[in-house]
């Protein structure tokens, strides 16, 4: 196809006869060279074909200034034999590299022999959570650029202390392909878009930031649909402005009621990571052993589920052509589940959880996480709010950290509220709040009817490999957790 | 290295209508290996190319990259960054820097290791020195997780549509070490790493194993702490963080969208006497070394701050025609085309030994490790976990680990009372021992 290949062709194309028009490489093929190098010779092996296309529109001090587009395109092969992994990639996708990346993948093979333990068939349905009419990548331009000044006018319009608008779209159409050493050959087409707003505001010597934003595996139109890009433009400037007079926030352990939504990010960090089954299998996480044990309160039930329709963190299959599925991970506070990829499900003797992910063909897959939510309970917000006598109301986080081994994990609040006999007061400066994951959740005294997913802006990095993630919480009283402020 | 084939598509973008265009070409070659528990876990080949590409239509602009470069793909992304130029809006400072001011001669900066590679067992075998030295060092190093050494081999090359071509290569290696300590069932991670531009320049790996796991050893035993504010320090590592901190809002593209909590500051104090910050392009063999940036301008050695003063901040040509000023060659390449970043920077060592600055202290933290993302550029609002040692008396008392270290980072600048001379360039962010003589420190 060459040259004349283009936007509306990449999206109305099926994986297999994308890859076999633009590089001649077929699924018979890519099984060719599994079969001649590896089959047999390994406990697993695969070959990952991947292409990528990026678009990135960015508005400051009222015009488009930024517009950027990036191509990415390349072949991972890894082999494995028990705990060990060959992985090669190139950036030229062509079957004389591939044979090259099979046969130094194949590499290590040749140093150890095979475990005996052989993969799993990893088949089954690929789901169908983001077939669109239109993918956001090839939404017109022009609409775009006047989504983004729309933004900039409705984002100042909020209050004159805004003087500083920041807004961009990214989007994003991957289309990968995987053949196994079962013989099992999957491809899948992934669109994901996003729309941020930052606002600062300043008001004589003070000047504070607000950032709102949002996105999926889904259109453009979505932006347009229900006022949610005007959400995001009032948001972000409303956070921006609020924080103008907040007040240092508090110091030492204190009860700590999250909001709905992106507040999950607690269960992303203080559980999650620690529930990925390479930490599991190597003993190094906090929750090693723990399977069956009581990790949270009773009221606390948490899933991690690859399958929601059109979220930012769903797969039709993973990155290895394991669907994705819903897993427990916590049921009624009782330890239940791990999340998988094929090699740690493998030499744990589990199955598969479709959550083997990764950043781009340039890395082997591991286990990572999908959306990751704790389901409703049966409380109202607000009588939440009330039960507490002091403590800390927090609604908006920044991003997260976990050291898996000691179960240590942080996350930032960036709006957040005093709660003062049941009512919730002034706003503090940001503050970091610190736990630890074991018994975190054991704190849970009150989960509230409403839960939500966040907007779509969540990205978890991992060994330095980001994919893109979603979290979603209820309102939740925490009775004891540490607020990092600076009022003693 | 392909640089007629950069200077192919700067020619087509110009024939389709750019007024002018620049370019980055990086291939690179990587190899890295991971041992755990003795046994070699994965063992990862690369070789990859990057064309990144700016082109300018009059006073509007473009980027596009791509990593296919068959001709093509090449002229697709050529076609379609003209293209995205003509719809961005006109904006007085875009545009290249002044053809005259550009780099005429590449200096030589001792970033090649010319010597012959080693086999990969030979690679396997250093990853393995240092993780079985960690395992040796004591029984409580229970379990691991892993050990990794890597290569890298790369070369970079800039041109510009009015016909200037520039390239340089470098080499990196890296060793680290990952171990597990545990007692009682408790478990403490920690790590070590050696990186170097020559592979002889690598610390002993089995050295580098003994200090990861003398690491993780001093975390067991790690008691929360209640709230207090007290004197903290920083270790070299930890203090580096800092370092970053004030690079970043000194940053020309935070400074004009007013995201800075430097802003407006230039010239004046905004740390104590004892921080003088350099930023050195130009070190022999430096890990953050390079002889031109992402413009093509030649680097140097930059003051940022002075005895407390901030001197410069760090732009590139775009940032600085924003603020009135001249690029001080920061500007480095990215996927969305140019930004600014820093080359071995440097918080200058004082005069104290790190013993001294501990022993000064009777009550208060001694911070090893810091996690999380709570530095807020724009109001220097700082909050982040951290863990470390208790210092009781002017010593290292025992560990404490979930507690929150606090306050803003301009006060926390004008707060440093003690800067260690204890400065080794082992990364391409660095700093001594810091001591800031008041923080909250959050815990039960």
């Amino acid at each position: 196809m060459g040259a004349g290949f283009g936007m509306t062709d990449l999206v109305s194309t099926r994986p297999e006869r994308f890859f076999s028009d633009r590089f001649n490489i077929t699924a018979g093929l890519m099984e060719r060279v599994l079969g001649g190098n590896l089959v047999g010779k390994v406990d697993d092996a695969d070959i990952y074909l991947e292409y990528r296309i990026n678009e990135e529109l960015l508005l400051e001090e009222g015009t488009v200034k930024k517009a950027s587009r990036h191509v990415s395109q390349g072949a991972g092969v890894r082999a494995q034999s028990g705990t060990r992994t060959g992985y090669a990639h190139t950036d030229e996708i062509s079957i004389r590299n591939l044979d090259e990346a099979a046969r130094q993948a194949r590499a290590i093979a040749d140093r150890s022999g095979t475990s005996g333990a052989v993969a799993l068939a990893s088949r089954g349905r690929p789901h169908d959570l983001y077939s669109l009419a239109e993918p956001p990548i090839a939404a017109e331009l022009a609409r775009k650029l006047d989504l983004l000044k729309r933004i900039d006018t409705e984002t100042r319009a909020v209050d004159p202390r805004v003087n500083q608008v920041i807004a961009s779209i990214t989007s994003e159409e991957v289309v990968m392909l995987i053949a196994t050493a079962s013989g099992w050959t999957v491809g899948d087409i992934r669109p994901l878009t996003r729309l941020n707003v930052t606002a600062i505001a300043e008001e004589g010597a003070k000047r504070e930031i607000g950032s709102y934003g949002g996105g999926g595996r889904v259109t453009f139109d979505f932006f347009l649909e229900d006022g949610r890009w005007r959400r995001f433009a009032t948001e972000a400037a409303r956070q921006a402005v609020l924080k103008l007079r907040a007040v240092d926030a508090p110091a030492g352990a204190m009860t700590v009621v999250l909001g709905p939504g992106w507040p999950g990010i607690l269960l992303h960090e203080a559980i999650g990571h620690g529930l990925e089954g390479d930490f599991n299998r190597k003993g190094t996480s906090a929750f090693s052993g723990r399977m069956g044990q009581k990790v949270a309160s009773e009221l606390v039930t948490v899933v991690d589920d690859g399958t929601i329709a059109n979220r930012r963190g769903s797969l039709n299959v993973d990155d290895e052509g394991t669907p994705t599925g819903r897993t427990v991970l916590i049921e009624n506070g009782i330890l239940t589940g791990y999340m998988q990829d094929r090699l740690n499900a493998r030499l744990m003797g589990m199955k598969p959880t479709g959550n083997g992910r990764r950043e781009s063909y340039a890395y082997a897959p591991m286990p990572r996480m999908t959306n990751t939510f704790m389901l409703a309970g049966p409380d109202d917000p607000a009588d939440i709010l009330r039960s507490v006598k002091n403590g800390l109301y927090a609604v908006t986080f920044g991003g997260g950290q976990v050291d898996i081994t000691n179960g240590k994990f942080v996350f930032s609040a960036s709006e957040a509220y005093l709660i003062e006999d049941g009512r919730v007061t002034a706003p503090v400066k940001g503050a970091t709040l610190i736990g630890n994951g074991p018994d975190a959740l054991t704190h849970v005294s009150r989960v509230g009817r409403d839960l939500q997913l966040d907007e779509g802006v969540g990205t978890c990095g991992k060994d330095g490999q980001s994919v893109p993630v979603g979290v979603g919480l209820p309102t939740i009283r925490v009775d004891e957790m540490t607020v990092g402020g600076t009022a003693v | 290295m392909n640089e007629e084939l950069l200077v192919k598509v700067l020619a087509r973008a110009v024939q389709r209508g750019a007024t002018a265009a620049d370019g980055f070409l990086v291939e690179e070659s990587r190899f890295a290996a991971a041992v755990r528990m003795g046994e070699i876990e994965t063992l990862n080949h690369s070789s990859e190319q990057r064309l990144s590409l700016r082109v300018f239509a009059g006073r509007a602009s473009a980027a596009a990259s791509t990593s296919d470069l068959s001709r093509e793909s090449l002229e697709r992304v050529v076609d379609e960054a003209t293209a995205l130029a003509k719809i961005t809006a006109e904006d007085p400072h875009a545009g290249l820097p002044e053809p005259g001011a550009l780099i005429e001669r590449v200096p030589d900066l001792d970033l090649e290791d010319d010597g012959s590679d080693i086999t990969p067992e030979e690679k396997i075998e250093i990853a393995r020195r240092a993780e079985t030295a960690a395992r040796e060092t004591d029984p409580r190093i229970t379990n691991s997780e892993g050990a990794e050494y890597s290569d890298r081999r790369a070369r970079y090359a800039y041109a510009t549509s009015h016909g200037f071509v520039k390239s340089y290569a470098t080499t990196g290696y890296s060793i680290a070490v990952s171990p597990i300590a545990s007692r009682d069932g408790e478990m403490q991670r920690d790590y070590w790493y050696s990186t170097a531009r020559k592979r002889a320049r690598l610390e002993d790996p089995a050295a580098v194993g003994r200090t990861a796991a003398v690491r993780a050893l001093r975390r067991l035993g790690a008691r929360k702490m209640k709230t207090v504010e007290v004197p903290v320090i920083f270790d070299p590592e930890t203090a580096a963080s800092l370092v970053r901190a004030v690079a970043g809002a000194a940053s020309g593209p935070s400074l004009y969208r007013r995201a800075s909590f430097l802003l407006d500051r230039r010239g004046t104090k905004i740390a104590s006497p004892a921080v003088t910050i350099i930023d050195d392009a130009l070190v022999p063999a430096g890990l953050g070394s390079r002889p031109f940036d992402g413009e093509g301008l030649a680097t140097g050695r930059t003051v940022l701050v002075g005895e407390g003063v901030l001197e410069s901040y760090l732009l590139d040509t775009y940032s600085a025609r924003k603020l009135g000023l001249t690029s001080t060659h920061h500007a480095s390449r990215d996927g969305s085309g140019v930004s600014v970043s820093t080359t071995n920077l440097m918080l200058l060592p004082g005069k104290a030994t790190p013993k001294e600055l501990i022993g000064s202290v009777k009550n208060g933290f001694y911070v090893t490790e810091l996690i999380g993302f709570g530095v807020n550029g724009v109001t220097g609002d700082y909050s982040r976990g951290a863990a470390g040692q208790w210092i009781e008396n002017g010593e290292l008392a025992y560990p404490v680990e979930e507690v929150t270290i606090a306050g803003n980072l301009r006060e926390m600048l004008s707060a440093i009372d003690g800067v260690g001379d204890d400065l080794v360039l082992r990364d391409r962010t660095v700093a001594p021992t810091v001591r800031i003589s008041r923080m909250v420190v959050a815990g039960t």
